[in-house]
């Protein structure tokens, strides 16, 4: 037995090393996808786009967009979402291994044609969106704080804050999984 | 070990493993293995039955050994609970969605029940809320303490002591000077369908439950007229925060017989019992930490003392994640015949 265990661990150490300029994406399949050089984004499969896929009917209201800031004020709202939820260790591991600049740009038009201020929505439908992120409603409430936070650090008075709420709790049938 | 010149890597572990047969005891008998492997892969090898061994029922294990887990949480799961697995005490929940506490130890507002459960666990986790209340009136002194266990988004168990000072009106009406009544509540609490946040903005969370009382005041509630020291109240409750506008909508039906609340005791002797009676509150959201808003509760009046439906007007801020303050103006109305009960509530909640 020692000297078959031996034996394996020479044969181990007796291995040719690879060559040096072995593809290793190419040995194993990998994709590379380039960003893309003016939006920043990683392109992403068609998909039929249409404002319905925003999940709720807007408001018309110009008190509202005004209490947000205007869409320069819901974008940037949208961004600092993204940004609190990337480093929060609750909902981080979620983000990880997607497009931080897309998801700015698509949560950023979907705050901007839900409050009514006048922008499309060209992202995907919220149950494709989320199909296989397994989130919980632990993880939604941890993103209602984030955007909480964000929406206090704008200045949106507390019940313009609850009203985009409003439009995106009834959306958890479509994203909580678990 | 012809086979040893072809394998690499760890492959080479099972090729070597494979080619040594039968497994060996020796090359030293009298010492304890000292090869982790060797000794786990003899058990396995022990543990296989033969093929033609295999019922019907085995094959049955194993696909469900294999099957999804599915939807199932940690302690929804058809195998049952399974602790380990559980969070304990991690919270997750939005503040205050967990509600304050009543009088009578169950989650709600200070004086009407709610939907909600106790506790700032999540639909997987386990959570648990204390507090502490006491209510200043002209005539009488109430103070109440009693935990709360909340299991998932599901079921909520409570156990409340209740203690109500008579003060100088104790010595008027005979019974003693100071005497205090006692009642203990036991609750439970099972949330049936809806979110108070999330989901279907027109389906409010709906709960059912009891609340089982026991006076320690077993022959005076009796001198008192009342039928029994002893009642269970079944109540149904609706709650939804209605964010569009910042509302906290509640609606509770309690079909019971407790006379002030079972302070009194339960029922009459001369024929008065269960009867359907209504809390409703109403809570503007001045923040995510804040809330201000009005409670109303109808009451039977089993004994004739004259008994008042309740009303208050109230304030809940969170303090802290955890630590939870209720401040209220109440209006009890007549107490054992003692009129125009106003005065203040105060209630402190800790919750995990």
């Amino acid at each position: 037995m020692l000297l078959t265990a031996t034996a394996a661990a020479a044969l181990m150490l007796l291995q040719q090393a690879p060559a040096e300029a072995t593809d290793w994406d190419a040995e194993f399949g990998v994709e590379v996808k380039e960003r893309d050089p003016v939006t920043g984004e990683i392109p992403v499969d068609p998909y039929p786009q249409s404002n319905a896929n925003a999940g709720a009917a807007p408001y018309d209201s110009a008190g509202l967009v005004r209490d947000f800031g205007g869409r320069e004020g819901i974008a940037r709202i949208a961004v600092r979402t993204v940004d609190l939820s990337h480093d929060d260790p609750r909902i981080a591991d979620i983000f990880a291994a997607h497009d931080m600049v897309r998801l700015k740009r698509t949560l950023g038009e979907q705050f901007c044609y839900l409050l009514g201020a006048g922008c499309d929505y060209t992202g995907r439908d919220m149950r494709s969106a989320h199909t296989e992120m397994g989130v919980t409603k632990a993880d939604m409430n941890a993103l209602v704080e984030n955007l909480q936070t964000a929406m206090r650090e704008a200045g949106v008075p507390f019940a313009a804050q609850n009203r985009l709420l409003a439009k995106l709790a009834p959306m958890s049938r479509d994203v909580v999984e678990r | 070990m012809p086979s040893l010149t072809l394998c690499f890597l760890s492959l080479c572990q099972a090729a070597a493993i494979s080619a040594v047969s039968p497994p060996v005891a020796a090359p030293y008998p009298d010492a304890a293995p000292y090869i982790g492997y060797e000794q786990v892969l003899d058990v396995v090898a022990a543990a296989v039955p033969p093929v033609a061994a295999v019922t019907p029922q085995d094959q049955a294990a194993t696909a469900r050994a294999v099957a999804p887990i599915g939807p199932a949480s940690e302690i929804s799961d058809d195998s049952g609970p399974r602790p380990g697995k559980t969070p304990l005490f991690k919270g997750g929940k939005l503040l205050l969605t967990n509600g304050v506490t009543t009088a009578e130890g169950s989650s709600g507002g200070g004086i009407a029940r709610w939907a909600t459960i106790a506790g700032r666990q999540m639909p997987s986790g386990i959570g648990a809320s204390a507090h502490l209340t006491a209510i200043e009136l002209p005539d009488f002194g109430w103070r109440s303490y009693g935990a709360a266990l909340g299991i998932g988004d599901r079921l909520e168990l409570s156990i409340a002591r209740a203690d109500f000072d008579t003060r100088d009106v104790g010595a008027a009406l005979g019974i003693g000077q100071g005497y205090t009544f006692n009642l203990d509540t036991f609750g439970a609490k099972l949330r049936v369908a809806g979110d108070l946040v999330y989901g279907e903005s027109w389906l409010p969370q709906i709960a059912v439950g009891l609340e089982h009382k026991r006076s320690r005041d077993g022959a005076l509630v009796r001198a008192l007229g009342s039928a029994d020291d002893e009642g269970t109240d079944y109540t149904i409750s609706a709650t939804k925060l209605v964010l569009a506008r910042s509302l906290l909508m509640n609606a509770t039906l309690r079909y019971t017989e407790a006379n002030q609340i079972g302070l009194l005791g339960f029922g009459s002797a001369t024929g008065g019992g269960y009867q359907l009676q209504f809390e409703g509150s109403l809570g503007y959201q001045l923040s995510s930490r804040a809330v201000v808003g009005a409670e109303y509760r109808s009451k039977p009046d089993n004994l004739g003392l004259g008994e008042d439906d309740w009303i208050d007007i109230f304030a809940a801020y969170a303090l802290t994640n955890h630590l939870t303050l209720t401040a209220a103006y109440v209006d009890l109305g007549s107490v054992a015949t003692f009129n125009d009960q106003r005065g203040g509530f105060l209630s402190a909640q800790v919750a995990f």
